[in-house]
């Protein structure tokens, strides 16, 4: 193989595996918070320790691929826009390690009535990011299936909105809980939907790149 | 002094280099997706390659237009060419080399009253028209095919990146091979006529016939310009004119590219030819006027209409105007100082004689006019005094003028058996060679003689008759008969003795 597509090649690998990393931090994230309101601790833990590592693995990634993009000139049009998708991406991973580890130090008590809801608003969030993921591929591989990933996001990210608003309306309605309670639990809430509300951001910037790449 | 001569080609070759290689690399260069080292040994040796190879072409029409016959004339047409495009570059107005040359022609033809090949300058001049218009239509068609693609083949972006890179640099060297064959006709066109150099055979491998290497030199020349001075011109034009992207970088790069070729490429015309189609005139044309054509076409494929800027357009058009006039005034005045001020010969002056040959042909031809007796025996020192006396004095039809001034003129020329041996025999054939040597020691007064007798001698001298089918046996003779008239031909003085005898 010519060492012009050996690079290409080295390349596209080293974003698909921070890609990987992203889809594979979120789907522990969503077991591990499984295991936290099903009160399996140890399970828990582990997956939490998992994230945070997966967390600082995507780091390195990130920057090996901003070195290589520079110094080797490479996409000189669209680098500004690839390196602030992959930067984008990296800060919902870092969100997402950020609540899991907040769960993990702070261990906020959820209420029975919450539990249920909770895990959906969950399973939304990480949808969401794990459209996230699919779009940035797409943005790379496959320009034309990025509106429809990008429709997708926006719906998980409209759901975990819905469902977040639900917890917290039925938090503060409740009468078996003390303020500080609420707010606590309150809190993980709002984390939860910043890790959707991360997603759409990078969802909507995608859209724009796609135009000044078809432009 | 040969190269003192040549230095004002040489001048205008490093000028083309350095302005119109940014054409083919400079967004390549601007938006540093290929370095500049590289860029420049690729267009270098590419310009040379197109300039050597694929050169004559456009420089024949050149020629046609006005055949500069002294060094001292080429070397003050280049430098009048030169010093037009140097001055209106520091004027700020659009400067084109194509035009600002075949302008000096002009002006040589109306100096030294030479014929004005109207034919070659209507061309010339509606080539330019077409030449961005072509571009334009190209840029608009590869433009809408490359979408088309982009969006229904998934490739990854680096991956894009990289074939993007790849093409620059593939048609970059195309460019480059295109701008130096079309091109080179503006650098040292007017150098053919009056070409120094010899044939040179380098070990029966590499055969460069003599224009060839007057082609080689402008094309070093060329060379010289890219890597001295495009840097700064790619800079710039690669952010200023060609803002794009570099996928629409590749497309102008590419339609200019094309329509360079076109106007350039022999093969293509014979190609043409063969199959029965009109031929494409092989004329030099300017590179930046095609890259303006080429990004309006962009633009008309993004958002319609809107993207013409009727402002570049005009530029455009007053390029066409502006700079031939002016070359033209600028190479007359120099002209007529290098001649009188200088005492330089600036050309060799065309007689035209009613000779008695020349009076039995055109009777032979039903061309003959009785008022043509009255000048039997005059010697005209050019075609224009020629031209004028047939129409305005002995007022003969307009139509049949420029045929008999065909018959008229006084090219002399001796078959001389030693030049005879010098001939390349595998390119004229065994029985043409032949034929020539039964006419050793004998003279000829118009070059029509030459052929008419060549002609009945022997049938592989013989034009066969100009249909489809023909024309590219007969351009391939009339490319012997060249070299025959420019291997054979004697000074005018030298028969003068002999000339007054067939008068």
């Amino acid at each position: 193989m010519l060492p012009v597509f050996k690079k290409t090649k080295e390349l596209e690998a080293k974003i698909d595996e921070f890609l990987d990393v992203i889809m594979e931090a979120s789907l522990e994230f969503r077991q591990g918070l499984k295991y936290y309101l099903e009160e399996n601790f140890e399970e828990f833990s582990k997956r939490a320790e998992l994230v945070d590592k997966l967390e600082g693995k995507a780091d390195t990634l990130r920057r090996e691929i901003e070195n290589k993009l520079y110094s080797e000139m490479l996409l000189p049009e669209a680098r500004g826009d690839v390196l602030a998708l992959l930067e984008n991406s990296d800060d919902v991973l870092n969100i997402i390690a950020d609540t899991i580890m907040g769960f993990k130090m702070e261990m906020p008590q959820i209420p029975d009535f919450v539990d249920r809801y909770l895990y959906d608003l969950v399973i939304e969030s990480t949808a969401s990011v794990e459209e996230m993921v699919t779009t940035v591929r797409s943005y790379f591989k496959n320009i034309t299936a990025v509106r429809d990933h990008i429709t997708k996001i926006m719906f998980h990210e409209k759901e975990s909105d819905r469902v977040g608003n639900r917890i917290k309306m039925d938090i503060f309605k409740s009468k078996d809980m003390d303020l500080a309670h609420k707010i606590h639990v309150s809190t993980f809430v709002e984390k939860l939907l910043l890790i959707a509300d991360k997603a759409e951001d990078v969802g909507d910037r995608i859209s724009i790149y796609v135009m000044k790449r078809l432009a | 002094m040969v190269w003192f001569y040549l230095l004002s080609g040489i001048f205008l070759g490093w000028s083309l280099g350095a302005n119109d290689a940014a054409n083919v690399f400079g967004t390549a260069v601007a938006t540093k997706m290929v370095k500049f080292r590289t860029a420049a040994i690729i267009a270098s040796l590419f310009v040379i390659i197109g300039a050597v190879i694929s050169g004559a072409g456009a420089a024949h029409t050149l020629g046609k237009l006005g055949a500069v016959n002294a060094l001292g004339g080429s070397f003050t047409v280049a430098l009048a060419a030169a010093i037009t495009v140097a001055w209106m570059t520091k004027l700020g107005l659009p400067v084109s080399t194509t035009q600002a040359i075949v302008g000096a022609i002009v002006g040589w033809d109306l100096f030294s009253g030479a014929l004005i090949d109207t034919g070659a300058l209507t061309k010339i001049v509606s080539t330019w028209v077409l030449n961005p218009i072509l571009t334009g239509f190209f840029a608009f068609v590869l433009y809408k095919a490359s979408m088309f693609l982009l969006k229904h083949v998934k490739v990854h972006l680096l991956e894009l990146d990289m074939y993007t890179r790849i093409g620059l640099i593939l048609i970059g060297a195309f460019g480059a091979y295109s701008l130096g064959a079309n091109n080179i006709a503006n650098v040292m066109g007017v150098f053919v006529t009056a070409n120094p150099f010899k044939d040179l055979n380098l070990f029966d491998i590499l055969h460069l016939s003599g224009t060839q290497i007057l082609f080689f030199i402008g094309g070093v020349a060329i060379a010289v310009g890219i890597f001295t001075y495009s840097y700064k011109v790619m800079k710039t034009v690669g952010k200023s004119i060609f803002k794009l992207s570099p996928i629409s970088a590749l497309i102008v790069v590419l339609a200019e590219s094309l329509v360079l070729f076109i106007f350039a490429s022999e093969s293509l015309m014979k190609l043409l030819i063969s199959l029965h189609l009109p031929p494409i005139p092989l004329v030099p044309v300017s590179s930046s006027q095609a890259v303006v054509g080429g990004v309006i076409g962009i633009g008309i494929a993004k958002g319609g209409g809107r993207a013409i800027n009727f402002g570049t357009l005009a530029k455009i058009v007053w390029g066409w105007v502006l700079t031939p006039i002016s070359a033209g005034i600028m190479s007359f005045f120099a002209l007529f100082f290098m001649q009188n001020v200088f005492q330089q010969r600036v050309y060799v002056p065309v007689r035209y004689a009613i000779t008695r040959p020349c009076a039995s042909k055109l009777k032979a031809l039903n061309l003959w006019q009785p008022q043509l007796k009255s000048v039997k025996d005059t010697i005209f020192d050019n075609a224009r005094d020629f031209k004028y006396t047939l129409i305005l004095k002995l007022k003969i039809n307009k139509k049949l003028v420029n045929k008999i001034v065909n018959y008229a003129e006084i090219y002399p020329l001796k078959i001389d058996s030693t030049k005879i041996t010098e001939l390349d025999e595998k390119w004229f054939g065994k029985n043409r060679i032949l034929a020539l040597k039964k006419l050793n020691g004998s003279v000829f007064i118009h070059k029509w003689q030459l052929v008419d007798t060549l002609s009945a001698i022997s049938n592989e001298w013989k034009f066969r008759p100009d249909t489809p089918q023909n024309r590219l046996y007969n351009r391939a003779l009339k490319k012997r008969y060249d070299k025959l008239f420019t291997t054979f031909k004697v000074p005018y003085d030298s028969v003068k003795d002999f000339l007054v005898k067939v008068l």
